[in-house]
């Protein structure tokens, strides 16, 4: 499984996003996706999922363009940063709905009791709380073997005992060789984590590299201080 | 994938409060109207005006509401294998369907039961619902387009009901101080064409034909009788009330293909 | 070789027919009145035949048969009767019967080909300085003029069906057409396809009832500088236009029914230069106009039904102090057209199906005065083609705020006590 980007260029009315942004994930591993606010982190992952349309560049998958078509979704999970759902539906309805739109096989009851969401299946999702919600939401992000993850920001409003289960589930997925990419906010998840780091600043991937590669070339000691240093 | 979108958006809509709003509005509006005059014909002419004005508002506000409301539900199919034409088809269709049957249950129910179909009224009647229809699919594929245009909920709400207001009033006023102005010339191409450019026009017109105006088009001359009262006519008017829906059915799909989310 | 007995023969047949010839000759004078009948086996053969053989107030009766019979002239006092199948065919040529006499009867004739002329008005009976004259139950089809009435006077016209397939004025002539008549009465006939149903000019003290009138190219009924008249329980159907009552005095107008007359110019009644009239208990259905006034004063308009009309009633120029009171206008597209601010007649206590104001005293009057005059209804004279937004939302705004403060249309026209209930009578 490949993700190549190449030459990626996203303005939104006058603003610049992304500047002809290139790089390339050729094999299975944990990307984190970093950089200050605003500084189009979400945006390429949605580029990637065909949600957002660059003005130009390509996406390419196993060597096939794919930012203009919608099939290669079917090989992606996706975890939105914000958990929105119809408000009528219950957890179960939307399991039900996701499984019959993706027409794949699911394995959500394994997830279902690992988060301990038993008790909120029957229950409307405009009930539920924030954590409870991104528990939904990690449960239908999870329950297809997809070779491709994009969690945006997945821990928001979780628990520890859940982000310990998470955290477990995503090393989960790297063992089966997925590519898994992800933006967080919370610096030791990534320490803990990632095998690469791609740091986004003012339009343009500012460095893309292992960890220890970026403390190195910052000269700090660890990973928040590096990234404060290039912020400075 | 059309068909499922559709389900889903339309499950999701008839299990709203508004769907049932609507629902008994038209219910008691009916049985109201009904009341007041045994008279299925009157009755009608007086549904007719509410119809032709109510149905396109209610079709651009659910549209642009339902458009801002389920934008979780958008983004949520957007993240699956699913064509985006497909998902913003499936979910207008959802909404029209939805609005079309409650119109038809909620104004049929009370007029089955006053006799309807032994009554001479019941193509007029069912006239009435086919142009309630063509309405509701027409201005809530506008106003879903006006909210694919518009990132701001506000400025989207005060477009579509800008929209409205030009179709039900504006236009009409245009229309008319035209005619007057330019009385001295030819008129009836004019008018004729002018009439087909609005959608609410058309209707109203295509309904009157069947009640009252006949007597009147005699007196402007055959050409208005001629043209809407054959089968040509009726076959032309129809088929603008469906390019009304595939124009900005189509626009809708190119929208939302360039559409950021 | 004629022998003596055929000789004997021959006379004594001869005699028998002198006989028969002197019988009929000689007996009329001694009693008051017999019988002839026609037949193509009888004696007599052809109706003109009959006519001159018959005496002053004998009866002739027509057996089934086609009989040719053009100008036909009948000037003494005689009764033509048609039994069942007896047709007079006309040959094109001209008038088939014409009565010039007094106290003359026509009865039960089929009346075929008469004359079309476009310089002489050919009529299938064509009456002149007639008296006492009574035309019943006769068919005529497809005559140029059908029954032609000119200078007589204490006549009957009863029971006619009258068929035309006119589709052009010009060459078409009426059904009943009457010219300086009085005590005429028109009583029961039908009459379709042609120009105008009945046509009366010159014609007082008369009266129309019980006719249908339907479809003819003109007018169903036509009246011209006549007087003194009534018409009553007549039906005028998708005529060119229904009645048309013009530069008459003293007219009663009722019970009678005005549908679907639509047109260009089309209406159920015209009132031109008409005074003293009355118009009561008719009902006026479906027409583009229902009754178009023209100059018209003294009217009084009572207990009628305007339903479904374009509009109900339009007023243009020149009519003074008419009243309509406890009329019923019931879903007409307009009830009231004006083409002036000016107006000087009276809508008092009318019930308008279009009214929606209250009733707090309970008294069934509303408690806020109609404007039956919409600003609509005056752009609609001014640009006929405004008509296609009838019923539209900005043209329900513009008359509603001319009727909080009338500007183009006439403010004093106000039904101050409008009835909440139609009338019934």
């Amino acid at each position: 499984m490949v993700i190549s980007i190449s030459n990626i260029t996203k303005k939104f009315g006058n603003l610049t996003v992304l500047k002809g942004i290139n790089f390339d994930l050729d094999r299975g591993g944990i990307f984190a996706v970093l950089g200050p606010n605003g500084s189009g982190k979400t945006t390429i992952l949605k580029i990637i999922l065909g949600m957002v349309i660059p003005q130009s560049g390509e996406v390419m998958i196993d060597g096939k363009v794919v930012n203009k078509s919608w099939g290669h979704r079917k090989g992606i999970g996706y975890l939105p940063q914000i958990a929105r759902f119809p408000d009528n539906l219950t957890v179960n309805e939307l399991i039900s709905m996701i499984k019959d739109i993706r027409q794949m096989p699911a394995e959500e009851k394994v997830l279902i009791e690992k988060f301990g969401m038993e008790p909120f299946l029957n229950q409307k999702l405009s009930n539920l709380s924030g954590g409870t919600r991104q528990k939904v939401n990690i449960i239908l992000t999870f329950m297809f073997d997809s070779p491709i993850l994009i969690l945006d920001e997945p821990t928001a409003g979780l628990d520890p005992l859940s982000l310990v289960r998470l955290k477990e589930l995503i090393q989960q997925e790297k063992e089966k060789g997925k590519i898994i990419l992800i933006t967080t906010h919370i610096l030791n998840l990534v320490e803990s984590l990632a095998d690469e780091i791609i740091f986004l600043l003012e339009g343009d991937i500012y460095f893309k590299g292992s960890v220890q590669e970026l403390t190195k070339k910052t000269g700090m000691n660890d990973l928040e201080h590096s990234i404060a240093r290039i912020l400075e | 994938m059309i068909s499922k979108v559709l389900k889903y958006s339309f499950s999701d809509l008839i299990r709203s409060r508004w769907s049932y709003v609507y629902l008994v509005f038209y219910l008691v509006l009916g049985f109201t109207l009904l009341f007041l005059n045994t008279n299925l014909s009157k009755a009608i002419i007086t549904l007719m005006n509410i119809v032709v004005i109510l149905t396109p508002l209610i079709g651009t506000i659910f549209g642009v509401m339902y458009y801002y409301n389920s934008r979780e539900f958008t983004e949520l199919l957007l993240a699956q294998p699913i064509k985006r034409s497909s998902i913003f088809l499936g979910q207008y269709l959802g909404i029209s369907l939805s609005l079309t049957i409650s119109l038809v249950a909620g104004l049929g129910i009370p007029f089955l039961i006053y006799g309807l179909f032994q009554s001479s009224v019941i193509l007029d009647f069912i006239m009435l619902l086919l142009s309630g229809a063509f309405l509701t699919f027409i201005f809530v594929a506008l106003s879903v387009n006006i909210a694919l245009l518009n990132t701001n909920k506000i400025k989207g709400f005060g477009y579509a009901i800008l929209m409205w207001l030009f179709f039900a009033v504006i236009y009409d006023g245009i229309f008319l101080i035209s005619l007057v102005l330019f009385d001295d010339y030819p008129l009836d191409q004019f008018t004729l064409v002018a009439s087909l450019f609005n959608p609410i026009d058309l209707s109203r017109i295509m309904i009157l034909l069947k009640l009252d105006i006949s007597a009147l088009l005699g007196y402007t001359g055959a050409l208005f009788q001629k043209f809407f009262g054959t089968y040509l006519g009726s076959f032309i008017s129809f088929g603008t009330l469906l390019l009304w829906v595939i124009i900005p059915v189509s626009l809708m799909t190119r929208f939302s293909n360039k559409k950021d989310f | 070789m004629i022998s003596i007995e055929t000789i004997s023969k021959l006379l004594v047949r001869k005699s028998v027919i002198l006989l028969i010839h002197i019988s009929i000759y000689l007996v009329p004078l001694a009693t008051t009145a017999s019988v002839y009948h026609v037949c193509e086996t009888c004696q007599i053969k052809s109706l003109g035949e009959a006519v001159v053989t018959a005496n002053r107030h004998d009866t002739i009766k027509v057996r089934s048969g086609r009989y040719e019979c053009t100008n036909l002239e009948i000037t003494k006092p005689l009764s033509l009767i048609g039994e069942t199948g007896a047709i007079l065919d006309g040959k094109n040529l001209g008038y088939v019967l014409k009565l010039l006499g007094d106290h003359i009867t026509v009865r039960g004739f089929k009346i075929i080909n008469a004359g079309k002329s476009y310089t002489k008005d050919y009529a299938a009976i064509y009456a002149f300085k007639a008296s006492q004259f009574k035309i019943l139950d006769n068919e005529m089809v497809n005559p140029f003029f059908g029954i032609l009435i000119e200078k007589s006077d204490n006549g009957l016209v009863q029971g006619n069906f009258l068929s035309g397939e006119s589709s052009k004025e010009d060459d078409s002539g009426n059904g009943i057409h009457l010219w300086h008549c009085k005590n005429v009465d028109i009583v029961d006939n039908e009459i379709h396809g042609l120009r105008d149903g009945i046509y009366l000019e010159f014609v007082d003290s008369s009266k129309v009832r019980d006719n249908y009138a339907h479809h003819n190219i003109r007018y169903g009924l036509h009246f011209m500088f006549s007087n003194q008249d009534t018409y009553l329980n007549n039906t005028f159907e998708s005529n060119g236009a229904g009645v048309a009552v013009m530069f008459s005095k003293f007219i009663t107008m009722k019970k009678n029914r005005f549908l679907q007359n639509w047109g260009t110019s089309s209406y159920g009644l015209l009132l031109k230069e008409i005074y003293d009239a009355d118009v009561t208990e008719n009902e006026f259905k479906e027409n583009t106009i229902g009754i178009f006034i023209e100059g018209s004063t003294r009217v009084n308009y009572f207990h009628n039904d305007f339903s479904q009309n374009g509009w109900a009633v339009k007023v243009s120029g020149g009519c003074y102090t008419n009243k309509f009171f406890k009329n019923n206008f019931l879903s007409n597209a307009f009830d009231v057209s004006y083409n002036s601010r000016m107006n000087d007649n009276s809508f008092h206590g009318n019930y308008w199906s279009e009214y929606t104001g209250y009733d707090l005293d309970d008294d069934e009057i509303g408690d806020i005065p109609y404007r039956p005059v919409k600003l609509f209804s005056y752009i609609v004279n001014k640009t006929p083609e405004t008509i296609i937004l009838l019923r539209s939302l900005f043209v329900d705004i513009i008359n509603f705020s001319e009727r909080v403060s009338p500007v183009f249309t006439p403010d004093d026209l106000v039904d101050e006590q409008p009835s909440l209930k139609p009338f019934q009578w």
